[in-house]
């Protein structure tokens, strides 16, 4: 006999032994992605144009740096989660699950360092 | 159906018929995997501001590109739709709006708010000129 609880032999289970602990950051993630992405949007259309200067100097604004880093940075996970979820749908064979769940992350978060890199590169203004 | 094991509920387009809140939903999926493809091309464009005017320029060459035009006003559909309909799952996650008849007007609000958004983002952005 065992002395566990039903709710405590459940507790962050799941299908991936992490509870909701997936959905529950996709949901969080999405709420300040609609926020961002908002932002994102208005801001581009009250720039004057999309030229070299213009882009820069608005990107330079530190409040502008840092939203933009957490955009990039929430986007990147958002998509991670997602991506995930359809890898785990559509890729029957575990071993290439596995594979293609790693080569997704790590493109992932390539593409996250080097958004950011490149936003803070323009805002400390080491750009030659 | 005797066989026990299909007793379980199945989605209804592998259950019986094919609806448009189907193709909502598969809608959902496919745009959320563009915004991951057109994720690229926004890092794109900041590590391009970020190498320089000479990058930069060759950067808005790209993006002036008829088929990148087509692509980037893709991506802005794929954008609103999946705000839009992102929404409608977060209200679902509430518990409110699985009405039949709630759930069909909440698409088509999200599928042609998306339109609508993304004709007039590409309006304001032609009306001032200069989109590249």
């Amino acid at each position: 006999m065992s002395l566990r609880s039903p709710v405590g032999k459940v507790l962050g289970l799941g299908s991936a032994g992490e509870g909701v602990g997936h959905w529950w950051t996709q949901r969080i993630s999405s709420v300040a992605l609609v926020l961002l992405g908002l932002w994102f949007v208005f801001a581009l259309l009250r720039l004057p144009d999309f030229g070299y200067a213009t882009v820069t100097g608005w990107i330079a604004s530190p409040y502008n740096a840092v939203l933009l880093s957490l955009l990039i940075g929430t986007m990147v996970y958002h998509s991670l989660l997602g991506v995930q979820v359809v890898v785990e749908d559509y890729v029957g064979h575990h071993g290439w699950k596995i594979v293609t769940m790693i080569g997704l992350s790590f493109l992932h978060y390539v593409l996250a360092a080097l958004g950011i890199f490149a936003v803070l590169r323009i805002a400390f203004g080491s750009v030659a | 159906m005797s066989n026990p094991k299909h007793q379980r509920p199945l989605s209804p387009f592998m259950m019986y018929r094919w609806q448009y809140t189907n193709t909502l939903s598969i809608l959902h999926r496919a745009t959320g995997c563009a915004l991951s493809v057109g994720m690229l091309l926004f890092v794109y464009w900041l590590v391009a501001a970020a190498s320089g005017a000479e990058a930069y320029a060759s950067a808005q060459q790209v993006f002036a590109h008829p088929l990148t035009r087509i692509a980037l006003i893709g991506f802005s559909f794929a954008f609103f739709y999946h705000l839009m309909n992102g929404v409608r799952h977060l209200v679902w996650d509430t518990g409110h709006g699985f009405e039949k008849k709630q759930a069909r007007a909440s698409g088509w609000i999200a599928f042609l708010g998306a339109l609508a958004l993304t004709a007039f983002l590409w309006f304001l952005l032609c009306a001032r000129g200069g989109a590249a």
